[in-house]
């Protein structure tokens, strides 16, 4: 069956219900995960710092879930579950985040690096709007090459105020690029909040600017993000360019393991919390008939275990020697 | 052979490698039917197209962002940045990014791409488009430094740095672009992180980059004069460094000058020195090491000016005689 958003919009029908339903364990996947570090960095068991996307699930696994194994993607500091979505697997970055050898980097690139090449990952990036430009070069590939593979640029509110948006932007309009620009607005950038920080209300009115289309999404609705990723992915495959998809969320937790959240109210994050995208997948996949409540809570356990496994692989890992001090290292 | 200038080699080695190998293309600013700011380019759009041959936008944050990401996922490309002091907005994508993919992502993916751009005072451009920021560069682990001297060199070492699977930066002289050598018509190799000795000889050693080898070269042929055998090596790739070359002169002459034109205060002449006095070396030197560079100024406008701000041959001769108590 397809799933009916409105009477206008069906979801995109490459998307059976297998896979819809596995995108719910997923939502969960990616938010056990995050739980999961919260806790080890709470506890002084991984160092260094970590950026969680507690909230945001919806646009990961949305937009992920209408990529091929050859479509690529650029993540960001908070990009755990976008590696997840886009096929990473929970071992080997909670290895990574362990410093373990067996870690997606060798234990060498940490929370912000996790990057899988081979899969189509081009890399999370501690570079506010670091990864535009790079996402820019993947697509110009794509085009050069004459391959049929997108690239999806995630970035948040802030990165949208950066020159290098600007700049990677604009260029792939100018060239007609595959690229979808996912702006994850969370509405923080540590703790400038987007109504002091961006003098528009909808950053997706941005695209205009570079000639392209912008689109606003409910970023805590999957089914809106995927439908909007949809019409992004056959423009960009058709050859006519870049869109600019503005997803609407909240990261339920700080900016990073060191914030007091001075910035915000605790009444805002409780009318966040309450639009919570895993819940409301839930109630959309039993509507319509996909699952059941036992099932949904055999998916949710199923991820938690998945979530143990992780970290029982990533404690059993070895740790690098020092002499993994200088491998890679060409020049 | 036939002569060609430092320009056309640059050009041949693109344009070879392109005719050869479908990935490799170059983007920059005004390359295409502008031929590029100081003419590298030209005629390239016409045999190659504007798609291999891509004229950007003025965005060197975005173009440098580009070329690594095209880099990344299987292209070979050649990002002209138009003045070598352009590279400070494009610092991000070559330090931050390009720099460190190989490593930070545990020895996967591959970013093989060469900047090439422009360096150097002495066109009375003045301070923005006049620098000689290479030591910036050099302190980035992830990055290869190149410096060609000459034609013959430019052409060999750019070939060198297009076949490398790594980022490469390549330093093109401005004054040398009108500069001349025989240059086989073929294309051929020269390996990154091999010094060249320019000229041999046995009383002081002169260590010299990009235009500051021609001037150590006429600095030499005077000081022959005087009975004062100098030896002169271009070490034509600052990152990997031939130490090996350079100590062994050390040790022959015992006495070394080292220049550059980049400032002196933390330009790359500094690493040179102390690479030469943590060696075996040091117990041969028979006087201080000396080191020429910039002024600490901006580079100023005024011809005078500018060329005061440059080690000039008298320079060089001054502190090659030095190193001897000749003065």
């Amino acid at each position: 069956m397809k799933l009916k958003l409105t009477e206008e919009k069906l979801l995109a029908p490459k998307i059976s219900n297998e896979k819809l339903v596995g995108l719910y364990k997923q939502m969960w996947l990616i938010r056990y995960f995050d739980e999961k570090v919260d806790e080890f960095f709470a506890k002084g068991m991984i160092h260094g710092t970590t950026h969680l996307a507690v909230g945001q699930e919806a646009s990961a696994s949305g937009v992920c879930a209408l990529l091929d194994i050859d479509d690529k993607i650029t993540s960001t500091h908070r990009g755990h579950g976008h590696c997840i979505a886009k096929g990473a697997t929970a071992d080997k970055m909670m290895a990574e985040l362990f410093g373990r050898t067996t870690g997606y980097c060798k234990g060498k690139g940490g929370s912000m690096h996790i990057a899988d090449v081979d899969m189509g990952n081009l890399g999370a990036n501690g570079i506010v709007a670091g990864g535009i430009p790079l996402a820019v070069g993947s697509a110009l590939t794509a085009k050069m090459k004459n391959l049929n593979y997108v690239t999806v640029c995630f970035f948040g509110d802030g990165a949208t105020n950066e020159g290098s948006f600007h700049e990677a932007v604009n260029l792939a309009s100018i060239w007609d690029l595959p690229v979808i620009f996912v702006c994850e607005n969370n509405q923080y950038g540590m703790s400038g909040s987007v109504k002091e920080m961006i003098n528009v209300d909808d950053i997706a009115t941005r695209a205009k600017a570079y000639g392209i289309p912008g689109v606003v999404a409910d970023g805590n609705d999957i089914i809106e993000i995927m439908n909007v990723t949809d019409d992004a992915i056959k423009r960009a495959r058709r050859g006519d360019g870049p869109t600019l998809i503005e997803a609407k969320t909240y990261r339920w937790k700080g900016h990073s393991k060191s914030d007091a959240k001075k910035y915000r109210t605790r009444e805002e994050e409780k009318e966040w919390r309450a639009k919570d995208p895993i819940k409301r997948y839930k109630q959309v996949l039993i509507d319509a008939g996909l699952f059941t409540e036992e099932t949904a809570e055999e998916l949710r356990l199923a991820a938690k275990k998945e979530i143990e496994d992780a970290v029982k692989f990533s404690e059993e890992s070895p740790m690098p020697t020092l002499d993994d001090l200088l491998t890679d290292v060409y020049a | 052979m036939r002569e060609i200038t430092y320009l056309e080699a640059v050009r041949e080695a693109m344009s070879l490698e392109m005719r050869k190998n479908k990935d490799v293309f170059i983007l920059g600013e005004d390359i295409g039917v502008y031929g590029g700011a100081f003419g590298v380019t030209r005629g390239m759009i016409e045999e190659f197209g504007p798609e291999r041959v891509r004229n950007t936008p003025i965005s060197e944050a975005g173009i440098a962002g580009a070329a690594v990401g095209s880099a990344l996922t299987g292209m070979r490309p050649i990002l002209e940045l138009q003045f070598s002091d352009f590279i400070t907005i494009a610092l991000d994508q070559i330090v931050n990014q390009a720099a460190k993919i190989r490593y930070m992502y545990g020895g996967k993916g591959k970013v093989p791409m060469v900047v090439r751009t422009p360096s150097g005072s002495g066109t009375g451009a003045a301070a923005q488009h006049s620098q000689s920021l290479e030591a910036w560069v050099t302190h980035i682990p992830g990055l290869k430094v190149v410096q060609p001297s000459t034609a013959y060199d430019a052409k060999g070492l750019l070939k060198a740095a297009m076949d490398d699977d790594n980022p490469v930066i390549f330093y093109e002289h401005k004054l040398l672009y009108k500069t001349s050598s025989d240059v086989p018509e073929e294309a051929y190799s020269l390996p990154l992180g091999k010094a060249d000795v320019k000229r041999e000889g046995s009383d002081v050693t002169i260590v010299a980059t990009a235009i500051m080898v021609h001037r150590a070269l006429e600095a030499a042929a005077e000081l022959e004069k005087e009975g004062i055998s100098i030896e002169v090596i271009d070490p034509c790739t600052l990152v990997p460094l031939d130490e090996e070359t350079i100590i062994k002169s050390v040790v022959k002459t015992g006495r070394v000058v080292v220049v550059h034109e980049a400032v002196k205060r933390g330009g790359y002449g500094g690493e040179i020195a102390s690479m030469i006095a943590e060696s075996e070396a040091f117990d041969y030197l028979d006087a201080p090491i000396k080191r020429l560079g910039g002024a600490p100024s901006p580079v100023p406008y005024h011809p005078d000016l500018e060329k005061a701000h440059a080690p000039q041959v008298s320079n060089i001769i001054q502190a090659a005689k030095e190193t001897l108590n000749k003065v």
